[in-house]
């Protein structure tokens, strides 16, 4: 029985497509079988970040609208096959979903998969608050930045007065994922703490992600950062975030400027 | 592409590039309202097999590969044993 997750955060360009996309396949390269769906109709990305942009054939929409099976919108993962992708439409406007329309999609994946990963559009209209209606777990992606803290605060009061679960009494499980670190900055205290981002979003944390040329390198060859370069910070920060979800204990990493003396001096490179 | 990416082995950007000119000239056409040819190939055989033959929806595979130059469309329909068909991959 699949575990429903949000992948959230209010703000835009924090990262929740890039993240939904390295969490799924850190679950699916871990052996469990993963559906990401793409919530956000009219401005879908999800596909083209997971690299499967030319092979959309139906979306969400055709499915809530009885166009197309679910099995025949998913589009499996050319590289991991426990990894599947279900793309929003590109066409039709949000409106387009209805309530009861993901209900049944959901309904109907939680038998067979082990997590199904909604990535939420940015803002808090319909899309987010259907991309969210039926989650277990919520994912909050946060920048360490005054304006990405406060949305997600408001995310947060979201998912516990809008979610089905919160509607029946019950919790959703909600976790904090710090996206965009950028150790240097931290260390001239420029950044947000993340213990104080914490602390005012009374949320644990599930990981901080560095923030990384691998993430852009990724997105441009259409890959998870996850699969694209395994080895690299964020990736690490990401298959940490990944077993941390499946409930092993990892102990948290800190990214620390490893960069040595002459990148200090001379490559000061903008963030 | 300059001739400075001769030297920046690895660049992605070009890959970049590539991706989105193809993805944009299939969006844009669409949004321009000229006909999917793909769907309506789509469309069309699905309607000629469903015309012969009852065909269970979870039994068709469909699969699309959106390239520059050349497009592929996979369809894969179970016909069911009594009217004689094995198989249809068009």
């Amino acid at each position: 029985m699949a575990k429903v997750l949000v992948v959230t955060s209010g703000k835009g360009g924090v990262g929740k497509t890039t993240s939904t996309a390295a969490l799924g396949a850190a679950l699916a390269q871990a052996g469990q079988k993963v559906a990401v769906i793409d919530f956000d109709v009219g401005l879908r990305n999800l596909d083209l970040v997971m690299g499967a942009e030319r092979r959309v054939v139906f979306d969400l929409v055709n499915v809530v609208q009885g166009v197309a099976k679910l099995s025949q919108a998913l589009i499996r993962d050319k590289r991991l096959d426990t990894l599947w992708l279900l793309p929003a439409s590109q066409t039709r406007d949000k409106d387009a979903l209805t309530e009861e329309g993901i209900a049944a999609i959901i309904k109907e994946m939680r038998p067979n998969y082990d997590w199904v990963i909604c990535d939420s559009p940015a803002g808090i209209e319909r899309g987010a608050t259907l991309a969210m209606r039926f989650a277990d777990i919520a994912v909050i992606v946060t920048n360490p930045e005054v304006s990405s803290v406060r949305d997600s605060d408001r995310i947060i009061g979201l998912l516990d007065s809008k979610t089905e679960k919160a509607e029946k009494g019950q919790r959703v499980e909600k976790h904090v994922l710090i996206t965009r670190y950028d150790p240097q900055r931290a260390a001239r205290g420029e950044m947000l703490n993340i213990e104080d981002v914490l602390e005012i979003l009374s949320t644990p944390l599930l990981g901080i992600i560095p923030e990384s040329e691998e993430v852009l390198r990724a997105s441009n060859i259409g890959s998870p950062v996850t699969l694209s370069n395994a080895t690299s910070a964020p990736a690490r920060a990401y298959l940490d975030a990944a077993r941390r979800l499946k409930g092993d204990d990892v102990p948290m990493h800190i990214p620390t400027d490893r960069k040595g003396l002459f990148d200090k001096l001379f490559g000061r490179r903008a963030a | 592409m300059s001739w400075l990416d001769f030297f920046r082995r690895g660049a992605t950007a070009p890959v970049a590039r590539e991706r989105l000119q193809i993805l944009l000239s299939h969006e844009r056409a669409a949004a321009r309202g000229e006909p999917d040819l793909l769907a309506k190939l789509r469309e069309e055989i699905l309607a000629v097999v469903t015309k012969h033959v009852t065909v269970d929806q979870e039994k068709v595979e469909i699969s699309m590969d959106r390239g520059a130059t050349v497009s592929t469309l996979e369809i894969n329909v179970e016909i069911p044993n009594p009217s004689g068909m094995l198989l249809a991959g068009i």
